[in-house]
């Protein structure tokens, strides 16, 4: 018997701090997990309201979102890696290149 | 009575493992605190009456993912990097006022404005068992599954060529610097 | 008896009249394109050939036209379709046209027999011998011209004719056209036959707007159709008959060298002598008479057109005999006997004496062939006693073609101007071939019974003194005059002592130019009794055509008054220039003492050429220098062109480009550019490159939204 918007709010605090890691720490990879993040608590928020409003629909929706973000990682780690070999490093503040 | 006690557990492991996440300084433990934030989660999705999920949360996310990342990481020795500092250190406050702009305004939307958003119970036996998705997936969402599907195949084609064109251009400047 | 046969199936031969076009021209074009390969016999084979040919079926024609005087058309092609207009190219043959034939082919065959010997040494003597085949295509072409213009069954067939005589003439006259006719390098040949193109244009503008009213007011320009017609339209529109006949003869003024343009014709001389018995003599210049007895049924609709048509006629036989009293020049005196002779077979057909023109014209082509012939046996002698050609050692009819004789160039001595009477004298002694037969064609040039040219001339004007009595005197004085300057150059010529190394050595001429002159000389003797006033085949013979005329009955007075005329004019030339036989160079001609300023008047030919130079050439000249140097230069180019169109443009670029595109279009579009430069200064300091702040973007997006939808939502 938990209500519906505890799970909401479990989801926007692990959202709010996905958001932050992803604006303040430097590490690449991290700031892919906190991106990782902030797909889990969208997740969370998914399944909380398919089973309040009992249609798996919600359920199906994050398992494309799991799938998505997999490929997501595929794509992205092979891009850090190509990064890594021109600039040997994974501080995201060493890419700005396109600089105006 | 026992899920409310669940979900607070829980909650704050998830809590507690996405601080750590945020704070750690070392990639290796913050990969590890997302592991674990993801096994809380994945509890949670049980509680929730999706232990199909929960399975996929434990085996690919918290398992496959994350092995990948951690792989990566400790491939490229990228465990531990300066922190503080750079270019654009006057962002870091401003991203946490932000984020507490964020939370604000959504424990407000929370809270004060969606208040009849209704209750979780403990699900029945037979809801959203792995045969009920299956029917979902494969008759109504059908082509979404193969457009992901394809998705998949492209991320993995994208992933191959650009470490294979990486490598073939490394090689010619290794063959130039030699002669 | 083949001409028995040949009668009894003449009519058969009618087909055959084109023949007597391609033929002329197949040889124009062999000799034109193959005839320095020829040799000098081959081109003379192949032009007397063709030539004679043309003769062969004129004769056949003839024949076939005893068994069917009526004639026929003979269709050649289909030649214009246009409308209404339809022109075939057809000939018709008649006994008028083939008189016309017979007499073109005929003489030309003559002529080109004698010019196989006479270009001989003309090419020699001018320094070309090349020249020779080009000269035969060019005889050639005129037969077959000629051929095309008196066989036409249309005014617009018949033009073509004459446009291409026109260009024989033309290329002809200017034969040796880098010189002049005493072969020093000049363009006086050039211009001379320039001129007569002019001169023939100014005529056949007039022939042009006939036919165009013709075409107008007929509808047709084909004989048989026009004719028919004639009482209709004079019934209708008087003017436009009086219109035609008056430009019709503005043409015959032109081709047949009458007043006002017949001041072409005296510088024609300048080419080969051939040429001038041939076309200028002979049978051109006989078109316009043609062309006249061919419309007579236009100009017998329109008696003051005829009375126009004799008196212009009438006017040129006595001026231009004036003119020729007073001439050195052997081919000169020559020129304007024909056009005065001319000028009597206009005022013949004008007169509707259709019958007298046409004979007149048959007589003369035989005796002034004759004439011109025989100058050029003169000339050539001369020529020849001056500097003998190396080949000479005997007398020359074998002319092997390989000579190139050299002479001599003449520009280092005093000119030698074999064509000058006043060196000559004495040469029937030394060429009496040519000199006989000079004389014969003479008396009858003079009218002196029983030679040709006394019947013809006697008909013509017994038809005068009937029916326009003015132009019987204007005949009668030109008669006198005829007889006086032929003798005069006859004593000039072949009487007395001879006045130069030259014609004290003359030789005469080869044989088979004295032969012509001989064929020619019988003709003159005999041509007469084609059409006396007791026997006249001739004039039957053209009744089927002409549906004319009796003929006037013999009148002793008139016969009598011109023989008398001719007579005393000899005996006033004996007179004169018996006094000139002793000399033994020329001194002042005793006409000129005895007529003082009057002779100088009649040797410059009145004044005309000058006349027309004041009046036309030099008005011309002036309005042509006044439009290009005032109108075109000054106001066109100066003033229009360089103040008012360049200098507007100038103007209006030098506003459009200062003020206009560097003050507006340039601001506008420099402005935009610093402008957007300026601002993307500043707007790239947001593209900070830092993926991170993009994020913060981002997320300071999302929240300002969320905040803002919460705000809004209260």
């Amino acid at each position: 018997m938990v209500p519906t918007s505890f799970y909401v709010f479990l989801a926007a605090l692990l959202f709010t701090i996905g958001a932050v890691t992803v604006l303040v720490r430097r590490n690449t990879l991290i700031i892919y997990m906190g991106i990782e993040l902030m797909l889990n608590a969208a997740n969370l928020a998914f399944v909380a309201f398919a089973r309040q409003f009992g249609d798996v629909a919600g359920q199906l929706f994050v398992f494309f979102v799991i799938t998505v973000a997999a490929a997501e990682v595929a794509v992205g780690l092979a891009l850090i890696v190509t990064i890594f070999h021109t600039k040997h490093s994974v501080d995201i503040d060493a890419i700005s290149d396109l600089k105006g | 009575m026992s899920l409310m006690l669940l979900f607070v557990l829980m909650g704050a492991v998830a809590l507690a493992a996405a601080m750590g996440l945020l704070l750690a300084r070392n990639a290796v433990y913050a990969a590890l605190f997302l592991v674990l934030n993801m096994l809380a989660l994945a509890v949670l999705f049980l509680s929730l009456g999706a232990p199909f999920l929960a399975m996929v949360q434990i085996t690919v996310y918290a398992g496959a993912v994350m092995v990948l990342f951690l792989f990566v990481v400790m491939l490229l020795g990228a465990e531990v990097l300066p922190e503080e500092g750079g270019p654009i250190a006057w962002q870091k406050p401003l991203a946490f006022v932000l984020g507490g702009v964020l939370i604000g305004s959504l424990s407000w939307l929370i809270f004060v404005e969606a208040t009849g958003m209704g209750r979780i119970l403990p699900p029945p036996a037979d809801y959203a068992s792995p045969q009920e998705l299956a029917m979902h997936l494969f008759q109504r969402y059908l082509l979404p599954f193969e457009v992901t599907s394809v998705l998949l195949l492209v991320a993995m084609l994208g992933a191959l060529v650009m470490v294979q064109v990486e490598r073939r251009r490394r090689a010619r400047q290794q063959e130039s610097q030699g002669s | 008896m083949f001409l028995e046969t040949v009668a009894r199936e003449g009519a058969t031969f009618f087909h055959l009249a084109p023949l007597a076009v391609f033929v002329p021209l197949l040889g124009a074009l062999v000799n034109g394109l193959i005839g320095r390969r020829l040799g000098e016999r081959g081109v003379a084979l192949v032009a007397v050939t063709a030539s004679g040919f043309a003769f062969l079926v004129a004769v056949l024609q003839a024949l076939s036209l005893t068994v069917y005087p009526e004639g026929a058309v003979v269709p050649i092609a289909e030649w214009i379709t246009i409308g209404e207009l339809r022109i075939a190219w057809a000939q018709q043959i008649d006994t008028l046209s083939v008189t016309m034939m017979l007499v073109v082919s005929g003489v030309g065959t003559l002529i080109h027999i004698y010019a196989v010997s006479y270009m001989h040494y003309d090419v020699r003597y001018k320094g070309d011998p090349g020249r020779y085949a080009r000269f035969f295509a060019y005889f050639n072409l005129f037969i077959a011209m000629m051929m095309i213009l008196v066989t036409g069954d249309s005014y617009l067939t018949l033009f073509v004719g004459w446009e291409g005589v026109g260009l024989c003439s033309f290329l002809l006259i200017g034969f040796w056209y880098e010189m002049d006719i005493l072969g020093r390098p000049s363009t006086a040949n050039a211009r001379a036959a320039m001129k007569a193109f002019v001169v023939n244009r100014v005529g056949d503008a007039g022939f042009l707007l006939a036919m165009f009213l013709m075409f107008w007011f007929f509808g047709s320009l084909q004989f048989r159709e026009v004719f028919e017609k004639v009482p209709e339209v004079a019934q209708a529109q008087p003017w436009v008959l009086m219109a035609i006949t008056l430009l019709l003869l503005l043409g015959v003024t032109g081709k047949s060298a009458q007043i006002p343009l017949f001041v072409w014709l005296p510088d024609a001389m300048a080419g080969p002598t051939p040429v001038s018995a041939l076309i200028h003599a002979a049978t051109m210049v006989t078109a316009g008479v043609y062309l006249v007895t061919r419309s007579h049924e236009l100009y017998m609709a329109v008696p003051e057109a005829q009375a126009v048509v004799a008196v212009v006629g009438g006017l040129t036989a006595l001026v231009a005999a004036s003119m020729a009293v007073a001439q050195y020049d052997i081919k000169k005196v020559l020129a304007y006997s024909t056009i005065s002779q001319l000028g009597f077979m206009v005022a013949a057909v004008g007169m509707g004496a259709f019958v007298a023109g046409m004979f007149h014209l048959v007589t003369h082509a035989f005796f002034k062939a004759l004439l011109f012939l025989g100058s050029g046996s003169v000339i050539i002698a001369l020529e020849r006693a001056h500097h003998p050609l190396p080949e000479e050692g005997g007398h020359g009819h074998g002319h092997d073609q390989g000579d190139h004789g050299e002479h001599e160039d003449h520009g280092e001595h005093e000119p030698f101007n074999p064509q000058d009477m006043r060196i000559m004298g004495g040469l029937l002694r030394r060429i009496p071939v040519t000199g006989w037969t000079y004389i014969i064609a003479a008396l009858a040039l003079a009218g002196i019974p029983p030679l040709a040219g006394f019947w013809s001339k006697d008909e013509i004007l017994l038809e005068a003194k009937h029916l326009q009595p003015v132009v019987y005197g204007l005949l009668s004085a030109a008669a006198f005059l005829t007889a006086f300057y032929i003798f005069r150059q006859v004593f000039m010529v072949f009487f007395g002592q001879p006045r130069s190394e030259a014609a004290a050595h003359a030789v005469e001429s080869p044989r088979l130019m004295t032969g012509v002159l001989l064929v020619l000389a019988l003709l003159s003797l005999t041509g007469g009794f084609l059409n006396t006033p007791w026997f006249h085949p001739f004039g039957q013979w053209l009744e089927h055509t002409l549906k004319e005329v009796e003929a006037l009955p013999f009148d002793p007075l008139v016969a009598g008054i011109s023989t008398g005329v001719g007579l005393v004019a000899i005996g006033l030339a004996w007179l004169i220039y018996r006094g000139t036989f002793a000399w033994s160079r020329w001194e002042q001609d005793p006409l000129q003492f005895l007529l003082k300023g009057l002779f100088d008047f009649l040797q410059a030919s009145w004044h005309w050429d000058d006349l027309y130079q004041v009046v036309f050439v030099r008005g011309y000249r002036a309005l042509a220098g006044f439009l290009a140097f005032a109108v075109d230069w000054t106001f066109w180019h100066d003033w229009f062109h360089d103040v008012v169109v360049a200098g507007g443009f100038r103007r209006i670029s030098r506003f459009l480009s200062q003020p206009i595109d560097l003050g507006i279009i340039d601001g506008i579009a420099n402005g935009l550019g610093n402008s957007v430069q300026g601002l993307a200064l500043t707007l790239r300091r947001w593209q900070t490159g830092y993926v991170r702040n993009y994020a913060l973007a981002v997320m300071f997006g999302v929240v300002g939204m969320l905040v803002y939808v919460l705000w809004a939502l209260r």
